[in-house]
């Protein structure tokens, strides 16, 4: 914490960077995002095991852009989403830092996205034990259970979109159920609206997700969305052997057409 | 009319719910929903979890549909037929359990429903509501419900209040006509109080942080500090999940469904916080950054509901703060307002 | 239900469609049951909720005058959804309006004055409706001065009654196009509104403004006014918030404490200082 307090103020001090996007401490013992504009403030930066939101989602934010070039505190997941970004062309080499730091104190400064591609090549992604238990007892349910299962998940959707505010990739400045000529998704909140919506932001998100899980953190009805999230990421894994935020360079799968593409599927 | 106060055993709350549906009314109540309390309803009390500090949404839902229908049309031959929906079969509803700070809140999302043009939808789902409250025994660091001028044991918006005693019966405020109606249904079960029923000590500690017209006058005058409320809402995702779980935000959306020979058209939630709330046809927004949409969420439940619908249009329930995925505390962020230097 | 539904519209027949500009109609509107016509009135400065049934509803003024009885009229661009669904229909066809809704032009209190109505592009609708109900009652008023001014000669809406009102000697009429909107022919000025009007330096001596257009239009108007001499609360205006139910409830209008929908659309340019710039 020591390290990433003293560079957060290096760099506030010399002017590298006008806005260190990291953590700090917020209510009981949560964590929450904080943007840290003077460097005699970085002593307010935490780094432990709270911290889990993934910031890179403010580097696509209208006011968080207003602040200047930013030092972004990553996790794991936030690197990876740095790469997706940048894949995406919605980020540029240079126009952030991009800070990580470790449980043990250290702290990684990335100075190019091919550092993050090599750093990320060699470091394991753990899956919650208890969300993978979920995932194996989803997948071992019937067609017919797991309709049912996800309709009633579904159903307690209550069209908050804090799923999609939360979600780094969703930067769209005008999402797909808010263009209405013609209207694609229902924006009611009924069986069909909620269903339709689930399951567009999951498909626009394939290939995309980088697995960070703030969608199903963010959902105040706790609807599982991982799971949604990380069938798609094996499917597309398999299928055209992509990983959403390994390289900062994206040959989109869905969206990219090789003429020796596979078409067996066409039926 | 004067409250009156009964002794409810405790075994005798199963009773209760019995003859409320034996009356063949619907009864609601909390539930828990693996790690969420939600209210749903009950066919026996061992289903409700009176335990519980907060529930994740309130009860608006109950008022205040996410999605109801408010007319429906068919075009027959040439014509086009409208009909409105058959409020008339709205069961009759008993929510049981409710906190005082959303009871409170009743009065709030009825006074923007009824101020002005009487809202029909709202009115006729009120007439069908009654609702028990239950004094909180616990609370925790998002409530604060006393600095908007209510507390753990307001019988506001309740038409019999419980408060569980120290012996675990309940003390059963009847606070409406229709509380005592409730009470015809098993006036068995409403034993006399005893005279040193003590209400108070078995209320949870609700910290009086500020007073909501402080708030609401400090809100403002602050209003033009741009650094304050960007600030504030800086991280601030724009999602629509505090107005979502809020017991009295109103906003609502207007949408059909259907074809133009035939479909619904249907009231669904809204939210002040959603970038594309106020944007008009040609792009202009008039509330185009967050720090807007914040303050407005802020300035309309502490400064223009009082000032127009004469009542709070905050309760201190704390939902907003629990639910908000970046941990915007709405408490924390008032008292900051208090704080700040003008 | 004891209370009527408030949501429910009446159903009117589309009667005559005028088209005005490049994607601009005015329909002319009946209602399906007489009785309800002949129980209907409003103000000028009033709104409604039309609606397309299977589409939405969408709100636009009240464009035809309240001394025309027996209709109303609708200007709109199409735009979105509603107006787009809207754009398609033809005379004969149903349509879904509620309302009037919102307050009106105070032109009993303006008896005896001058008038001058600035207006931009697609902002005339409001100011149409107020403009026939003071021509026919024209003896109330002294001069009246209509600006009215467009992205291009294609975009200026009712061009007959421009000339309409060009031919009376008791309005003096004044047009102009955005620079760079002008045809050969065009006979009319070349400038945005506001510079327009400084050069018209308009006296404010009991003399009443009405100002409708667009947002950025309106604002240098009221600079423009300003200069001119004329008090705030001699200028009036009327505010185009997004709106949904048209009733106070939806939350989309308000304003500070104001619903544009319940108290206004008309506002003088007093009232609008003192509430957030959030219009």
């Amino acid at each position: 914490m020591d390290e990433l307090r003293k560079k957060a103020r290096a760099l506030l001090e010399a002017g590298e960077v006008r806005v260190v996007i990291g953590y700090g401490g917020g209510t009981g013992d949560r964590a929450r995002a904080i943007f840290v504009r003077e460097p005699e403030r970085a002593d307010e930066l935490i780094f432990d095991g709270r911290c889990r939101q993934n910031l890179a989602i403010y580097l696509t934010r209208r006011e968080v852009k207003e602040l200047g070039k930013p030092a972004i505190v990553a996790t794991l997941p936030a690197l990876k989403t740095v790469l997706q970004l940048a894949g995406e062309f919605q980020i540029a080499e240079g126009g952030l830092v991009v800070l990580a730091p470790g449980a043990d104190g250290s702290l990684i400064e990335f100075k190019t996205f091919a550092d993050i591609e090599k750093y990320l090549a060699g470091a394991a992604s753990p899956i919650d034990p208890a969300e993978q238990a979920e995932m194996d007892r989803v997948r071992a349910m019937s067609p017919d259970e797991r309709w049912k299962y996800w309709l009633g998940q579904i159903s307690r959707c209550i069209k908050c979109y804090a799923c999609r505010q939360a979600c780094p990739m969703c930067y769209c400045p005008r999402c797909t159920v808010e263009c209405n000529q013609p209207q694609w998704i229902p924006v009611p909140s009924h069986e069909l609206g909620n269903l339709e919506w689930n399951v567009m932001r999951a498909m626009h998100l394939a290939g995309r997700c980088v697995d960070c899980g703030d969608c199903s953190r963010a959902c105040p009805v706790g609807i599982p969305l991982y799971l949604l999230n990380r069938v798609l990421i094996g499917d597309i894994e398999s299928n055209f052997h992509q990983r959403a935020g390994m390289k900062a360079e994206v040959d989109y799968a869905l969206s990219t057409f090789h003429p020796d593409d596979r078409e067996n599927f066409i039926r | 009319m004067e409250i009156e106060r009964r002794l409810l055993k405790k075994e005798a709350l199963a009773g209760l719910v019995e003859k409320i549906n034996a009356a063949g009314r619907k009864v609601h109540a909390p539930v828990c929903e693996g790690a969420r309390v939600e209210f749903a309803p009950i066919d026996s009390i061992a289903e409700a979890d009176l335990g519980y500090v907060q529930t994740t949404q309130s009860a608006k839902n109950l008022l205040f549909p996410r999605v109801e229908r408010i007319l429906s049309f068919k075009r027959r031959g040439g014509a086009m037929e409208t009909a409105d929906p058959d409020l008339s079969a709205l069961p009759e509803t008993v929510v049981l359990g409710m906190h005082p700070c959303d009871a409170a809140a009743i009065g709030s999302l009825g006074a923007i429903f009824t101020w002005d043009t009487q809202d029909a939808f709202f009115k006729a789902r009120l007439e069908k509501l009654t609702v028990v409250g239950l004094s909180c025994a616990a609370g925790d660091e998002y409530c604060f419900c006393a600095s908007v001028g209510l507390g753990p044991g307001s019988t506001e918006g309740s038409d019999i209040l419980l408060t569980r005693l120290a012996s675990g019966d309940f003390l059963a405020e009847i606070v409406t006509a229709k509380g005592k109606a409730l009470v015809e249904l098993a006036p068995e079960l409403f034993l006399p109080a005893p005279a040193g029923a003590d209400k108070d000590s078995a209320l949870a500690r609700i910290e009086k942080s500020f007073t909501r017209e402080e708030a609401g006058e400090r809100a403002k005058a602050r209003f033009d500090d741009d650094a304050l409320w960007d600030g504030q809402a800086l991280r601030c995702l724009g999602c629509g999940a505090c107005a979502y779980v809020c017991p009295t935000c109103a906003c609502f959306d207007i949408q059909d469904e259907g074809t133009t020979s035939r479909g619904v058209r249907l009231r669904c939630w809204d939210s002040c916080g959603f970038p594309a709330f106020t944007i008009h046809t040609s792009g202009h927004n008039p509330r185009e950054e967050q720090g807007a949409r914040w303050r407005q969420r802020l300035m309309h439940k502490f400064s223009y509901m009082p000032e127009r619908q004469d009542v709070f249009g905050c309760v201190g329930c704390g939902r907003c703060s629990r639910a908000c995925p970046v941990d915007m505390n709405i408490k924390e962020h008032l008292i900051d307002l208090l704080e700040a230097k003008s | 239900m004891s209370d009527a539904n408030v949501y429910k519209p009446s159903v009117m027949r589309i009667e005559k469609i005028t088209e005005e500009a490049p994607g601009v109609k005015t329909f002319r509107l009946l209602f399906n049951d007489p009785e309800e016509g002949r129980r209907f009135s409003f103000k000028a400065g009033q709104f409604g909720e039309y609606s397309v049934f299977g589409e939405g509803e969408c709100t636009f003024c009240i464009a035809s005058s309240p001394t025309r009885e027996g209709y109303i009229e609708c200007t709109f661009r199409q735009a979105g959804r509603v107006t787009s669904a809207l754009f398609e229909l033809e005379e004969g066809d149903t349509i879904g309006f509620r309302g009037p809704y919102g307050n009106t032009f105070p032109i009993e209190e303006w008896k005896g004055k001058n008038l001058l109505f600035i207006a931009g592009g697609i902002a005339l609708p409001p100011m149409r409706c107020l403009i026939w109900n003071c021509l026919d009652r024209r003896d109330w008023f002294r001069d009246v001065t209509i600006l009215y001014g467009a992205r291009t000669v294609a975009d200026l809406v009712y061009k007959r009654e421009l000339e309409e009102w060009a031919a009376r000697p008791d309005v003096k009429i004044v047009t102009t196009v955005d620079p760079g909107g002008e045809t050969p022919e065009w006979k009319g000025k070349v400038g945005f509104v506001p510079t327009v009007l400084e050069g018209m330096a308009p006296s404010s001596e009991n003399t009443i403004a009405i100002v409708c257009g667009p947002p950025i239009m309106i604002k240098f108007t009221f600079i423009a006014l300003d200069k001119a001499g004329f008090k705030p609360d001699a200028i009036f205006t009327t505010l185009e918030n997004r709106m949904k139910c048209g009733i106070g409830k939806c939350g989309r209008c308000n304003v500070g404490p104001v619903f544009v929908c319940k108290d206004g659309p008309v506002f003088t340019y007093a009232q609008i200082k003192d509430l957030p710039a959030e219009y």
